[in-house]
């Protein structure tokens, strides 16, 4: 029978944290461990970010079997709180924090000559199968693209509102079904005869991966951490355009298909737009209203950069030692 | 958006470096008289030439640094 959206299914637990989240889904048990658990587990391993990626996905689709009143379960919310403390202070230990929001901005800007990043890789010696691990990882996000950040909109006014509004509106196909940026991924995983079924490789995900992921739910859930949030929308734009003109090129040598490399060929060009807009009016108009948000918008610039730099280190090191940076094969 | 029946004046940004941002849609003629069509809500065209989705900035007016 066709019931319209796929619902994902639950996938297995990797460890203490996440099997009692699980379990808890399920109503297999009415209870959930306490905070101290949470602060005692790597804020970046596979437990803590699939704990926290259940309870986060209740606020997009949900799971298939899990009731949707659990979204706003007074003790899963507790225990994701302790979750998110504990990944959150994690983060602003670990990235560096820019001068000012300036300064950080103008660092992204500059293009190295060559540089070493996952783009690069492919572009030059990456291979299909390579490829095909790294959009079945990304689907995490592009799946859902721009939904984690349409949250932020009602906590923006003016400038800053009709800045990122604009930008949405684009990543949501300006009005047109079948350009939604998440629509084209999902033909883009077509041409790597990937399933294109939401949350379909969520279990194969590393939990580097699974932090990127999370990074975006957590500034766009919180209001107080609306400033950040905007920096990391900020970072995504500005780094994007050149990393899919490189992602384009790894598309065409491979013959991965029209519909894969229309994907990275839009996001040249509209992101070439949309890091000006976020810059100009989201940006900016944010810290002329708000300008005590200057340090959480650096913030979500040196976060964004943290979580992207491990994933990147996670799938090089794994290609480099002829490994899969997948948790288990496509 | 930007209709011809607007009273307001259509908005564009310029800037020492980076594209000309105009608000869209937005048709431009070439030199050799091709034309080019983006109906993007905000349209970046291109000012410094390197672009390689002429007239549409790909950001490589970018400074580059060697590391
Ligand atoms: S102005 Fe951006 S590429 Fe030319
Ligand atoms: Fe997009
Ligand atoms: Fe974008």
């Amino acid at each position: 029978m066709h019931t319209g959206l796929y619902e994902p299914t639950l996938p297995t637990d990797r460890g203490e944290l996440s099997a009692a989240t699980l379990a808890y889904l399920r109503r297999a048990s009415g209870s959930l461990p306490p905070a101290g658990d949470a602060e005692r587990s790597d804020p970046y391993g596979d437990d803590l970010q699939l704990a926290l990626y259940l309870c986060y996905e209740l606020h997009y689709r949900g799971f298939a079997g899990v009731d949707d009143e659990m979204e706003w379960d007074a003790a899963l919310l507790a225990f994701r709180r302790a979750l998110e403390d504990r990944f959150l202070a994690a983060l602003r230990d670990d990235a560096p924090l820019p001068a000012d929001v300036d300064s950080a901005l103008a660092e992204l800007l500059v293009e190295p000559v060559q540089g070493d990043g996952i783009s690069y890789h492919l572009r030059d010696d990456g291979t299909l199968g390579q490829v095909r691990e790294y959009a079945a990882q990304r689907s995490l996000y592009h799946l859902k693209e721009a939904d984690p950040h349409a949250w932020v909109l009602p906590r923006l006014h003016g400038r800053a509102k009709a800045g990122m509004a604009a930008v949405e509106y684009d990543e949501f196909g300006a009005g047109r079904g079948e350009r939604v940026h998440a629509r084209l991924f999902a033909d883009l995983m077509r041409d790597l005869s990937l399933d294109t079924g939401y949350g379909r490789y969520l279990d194969a995900a590393c939990p580097q991966m699974l932090a990127v992921s999370n990074l975006m739910s957590l500034l766009g859930l919180h209001r107080r951490l609306r400033g950040a949030l905007v920096g990391h929308f900020a970072a995504v734009e500005i780094t994007s355009s050149p990393n899919c003109r490189r992602l384009a090129q790894a598309m065409e040598r491979l013959g991965a298909g029209p519909a894969a490399e229309h994907f990275y060929r839009e996001h040249v060009e509209a992101d070439a737009v949309h890091e000006q807009v976020v810059r100009h009016e989201v940006v900016a108009g944010l810290l002329e209203a708000e300008p005590q948000l200057a340090a959480d918008v650096a913030f979500g610039i040196a976060a964004t950069g943290l979580v992207e730099d491990r994933f990147t280190e996670h799938l090089l090191g794994s290609w480099r030692s002829e490994r899969s940076s997948l948790r288990h094969a496509l | 958006m930007h209709s011809p029946r607007d009273e307001s004046p259509r908005r564009l940004r310029v800037q020492r470096t980076g594209p000309l941002l105009v608000e869209g849609p937005v048709e431009v003629t070439l030199d050799d008289g091709t034309v080019a069509v983006s109906d993007r809500f905000c349209v970046a065209v291109c000012t410094c030439r390197r672009s390689r989705t002429y007239p549409w900035c790909d950001t490589s007016h970018r400074r580059r640094t060697a590391d």
